[in-house]
């Protein structure tokens, strides 16, 4: 079927301009699109398809074909908003159609009703903002069940007792089991535990015109070039594009978000890929340009009526930043189990997700997985035992014998969200286009750390009942740099303390909308898309309801 | 210079670590390439090198084959390695440059203070070689290994030569060989630590989870969180 796409004028005012064509952009550009609507998305980086994806782990890591570039776009870090900030690469995202789903590894883990209402059930935590959403898990269940059907998840429903209540099954069965998850399994019920195959945005099974997935070993950082892995750029775009009211404009960096003179968004101005500037017109506008860029437009789209940076009268904006706690410990085995073959993980576990504040010494809870996510390089360079020799023969020995007898139990856990924590803008370091660089503030609560530490020696402690010949944890340290972007712009009922209302409105401007990571109260267990996509659902039915009523328009 | 019979003896041992049914399978194709690696490694004369000159290309060949040694199996000098890092500095690598540059001659300089009659790095013994690069490596042991991710370029700061190229030369032998970064020749570096050539697998990935029976419930829910909490 040949498909016109249309190509909007900047001066067409259109329904909708989305800044972002990621996991959020990439759900609403769909789901308003099929609804009727006309809608430009601007993504600042390239329309890359399957073709252009690579196994080539120069291109991917270190030339950054699919993320933002350490060189055009520099960030700074510090740790408190004491300090002066120094340049240092604080964050990767993707930047290309499709953004981060396209290089995620694709844990999807429905957050759990306590993820929602922690706030009331523990009070306050000393030096975190924590707060309930303004949303029940019950809220967002059915929009969780669109995303397994629509995007794709494999799973198996009821194989975890943690688990909440769901209102269908997945829509495929789990992956083939790996290695590393029998290895995982055996031991974890050895220790009284509850392991289970794991939800994964991957088919299991050929879907939608997409393959099922062929196990390359190459799903962190990297695009599948099968469309296998659920990302928006396989699942969403297209059907985006196929309803034909909706363009994808690449190489299109949004830089302010124009205002009127009543105070309300009236497009978004941008670089083309030649540096000239243009704006698209448009009735409303939606921010889904990932939970650092998008509080940095807002910085950048200050003005006199909106001096402290656009739909920032809490003073939030930017702020509440949590990156997800995590600890990863490894194991040596005597039996090869070939983890390089196939997805990253096949089973992990839930028992810890909610851990008892007072029996342990601090908040937090969180889950266990099994994986082997290093590349070759990747793990020549770092995946060996500490203390073994770093080159000659016996340095090449443990390469030989190590790469396919290596595993992780990868520890993913809550972080609390402090209100130093931020991104802001820096006020001396300039981007490759003369705008302020993104700074990071950043300093795990204390409870974060403890938490990584509990949860590294659970998987040392599997590790144990699983008869590993050798373990050992990677050093778990105050987080400086972070793939989890989340809180930055937090829904809530109450304009003083949150950015955004429960349909993804800033309380500040009302056809101006917010959804990514930075919409997110809390952090969840370490696994944030699945909660993004499902909250992009959710945003796509409140818009189009709004819009529907009138009250967008003028 | 390694002989015909040297070179056999390396191709038997080295896959003799890798079980009879893939070696079976691949023979020929790894005979082939290791054959044409063997060839490559042999620094033609009309040569064309990207930035190295022919002498610095010859001692960094043999800082990374003390890296990543032919002991009976292809190495770093098998693998082309030093084509690797001579395109990589100037493409991905264009920073480092400099790094080497100025990093040859204090390698000359300390081979000369332990080894004052020595000519060059790639002409002593590799007993010596061996004293040079761990009197480069002091600091190796205390460092303590980081999880590697995902951008695994050697911090901006600058370094010294022998941490980079470690980099360099690990990520020469790794590399996937259907790129065009010439490195991983012929996929020895593959083949070395097991990693099957090709990017699709189908499971059984190994024996364990050949002989799974399948996923069941436990046969009873345990309260673990509560057990754990005692700890």
């Amino acid at each position: 079927m040949k498909i016109d796409l249309p190509r909007f004028k900047t001066s067409d005012v259109v329904d909708f301009v989305i800044v972002g064509s990621g996991a959020a952009g990439g759900i609403l550009a769909k789901e308003l699109s099929t609804n009727g609507f006309s809608v430009v998305v601007l993504e600042q980086g390239p329309y890359l398809h399957e073709k252009d994806f690579s196994h080539d782990e120069i291109k991917v890591l270190q030339e950054d074909l699919l993320t933002n570039h350490p060189k055009l776009q520099p960030n700074t870090f510090r740790k408190t908003p004491q300090d002066k900030a120094k340049p240092q690469r604080a964050l990767v995202y993707g930047r290309a159609v499709g953004g981060t789903s396209n290089h995620f590894t694709a844990n999807f883990w429905r957050f759990h009703e306590i993820d929602f209402k922690e706030r009331s059930k523990i009070g306050q935590v000393a030096g975190s903002t924590l707060a309930d959403w303004p949303i029940s898990y019950a809220d967002l269940e059915p929009y969780y069940t669109k995303v397994e059907w629509q995007v794709g998840v494999s799973g198996l429903a009821g194989a975890s007792p943690f688990d909440p209540p769901r209102s269908k099954p997945y829509p495929m069965p789990p992956l083939p089991v790996k290695s590393n998850g029998v290895i995982f399994e055996r031991a974890a019920r050895k220790l009284g535990w509850n392991p289970f195959p794991a939800p994964m945005a991957i088919l299991s099974q050929p879907r939608a015109g997409r393959s099922a997935c062929v196990n390359c070993g190459f799903c962190l950082a990297f695009g599948c070039e099968v469309g296998a892995k659920s990302s928006s750029l396989a699942s969403m775009i297209p059907l985006a594009e196929r309803s034909g009211k909706c363009e994808i404009r690449p190489n299109s960096y949004v830089h302010k978000i124009e205002i009127d003179d009543r105070g309300r968004a009236s497009g978004a101005v941008y670089f083309d890929e030649k540096k000239n500037v243009h704006l698209q017109r448009a009735k409303a506008v939606i921010l889904s340009a990932n939970g650092a860029e998008t509080p940095r437009l807002l910085l950048l789209s200050a003005s006199s009526k909106f001096p402290n940076g656009l739909a920032n009268s809490s003073g939030y904006v930017g702020k509440n930043l949590m990156f997800n706690t995590g600890a990863v410990s490894v194991g040596v085995f005597e039996e090869q189990t070939n983890d390089y073959k196939g997805y990253a993980v096949s089973r992990i576990l839930h028992d810890f997700y909610e851990l008892d504040a007072q029996k342990v010494g601090f908040y937090g809870g969180g889950g266990l997985d099994a994986r082997f996510d290093l590349t070759p390089i990747g793990f020549g360079i770092g995946g060996l035992p500490p203390g073994t020799p770093r080159w000659g023969k016996d340095f090449k020995a443990a390469l030989a014998h190590n790469w396919t007898r290596t595993f992780e139990i990868f520890g993913h856990g809550t972080s609390l969200p402090v209100e130093n924590n931020s991104f802001s803008v820096d006020p001396d370091v300039k981007d490759a286009w003369g705008l302020p660089a993104l700074r990071l503030t950043y300093k795990d609560h204390p409870d974060d750390l403890k938490l990584a530490h509990w949860l590294a020696a659970r998987s040392m402690e599997l590790l144990d009942a699983a008869n590993a010949k050798q373990k050992w944890t990677f050093p778990i340290d105050e987080q400086q740099f972070g793939v989890h972007l989340l809180g930055t712009c937090r829904m809530g009922d109450d304009p003083k303390t949150s950015v955004i209302n429960s349909d993804h409105q800033t309380h500040d401007v009302k056809n101006l909308f917010l959804c990514d990571g930075s919409s997110l109260v809390t952090s969840g267990r370490g696994q944030p898309t699945m909660t993004i996509m499902a909250l992009a659902f959710r945003a796509s039915d409140r818009i189009i309801a709004l819009a529907k009523r009138g009250e967008l328009s003028a | 210079m390694i002989t015909e019979l040297d070179r056999r003896k390396f191709l038997s041992r080295g896959m003799a670590a890798l079980g009879a049914t893939w070696t079976a399978a691949h023979w020929p194709a790894v005979v082939a390439a290791a054959e044409h690696a063997h060839h490559s490694a042999l620094f033609p004369e009309d040569q064309k090198w990207e930035f190295f000159t022919p002498a610095e290309a010859k001692e960094i060949a043999a800082l990374a084959s003390c890296i990543i040694p032919s002991d009976g199996t292809p190495g770093a000098r098998e693998a082309g390695v030093v084509y690797f890092i001579d395109r990589a500095l100037v493409t991905f690598a264009i920073d480092d440059q400099k790094t080497y540059r100025q990093g040859l001659p204090e390698i000359q300089k300390r081979l000369h203070e332990l080894f004052p009659e020595a000519a060059s790095f790639s002409t002593v013994t590799p007993e010596q070689q061996e004293t040079v690069l761990a009197s480069l490596d002091e600091a190796g042991a205390k460092i303590a290994p980081r999880r590697p991710r995902g951008n695994f370029r050697p911090s901006p700061a600058a370094q010294p030569l022998f941490e980079v190229l470690r980099v360099h030369t690990i990520a020469g032998f790794l590399i996937d060989p259907e790129t065009d970064r010439k490195g991983n020749r012929g996929g020895v570096g593959w083949a070395l630590i097991g990693r099957e050539p090709g990017h699709s697998f189908q499971p059984p990935f190994s024996a364990i989870d050949r002989d799974y029976p399948g996923w069941h419930p436990a046969t009873s829910v345990t309260a673990a969180t509560k057990d754990a909490d005692k700890k």
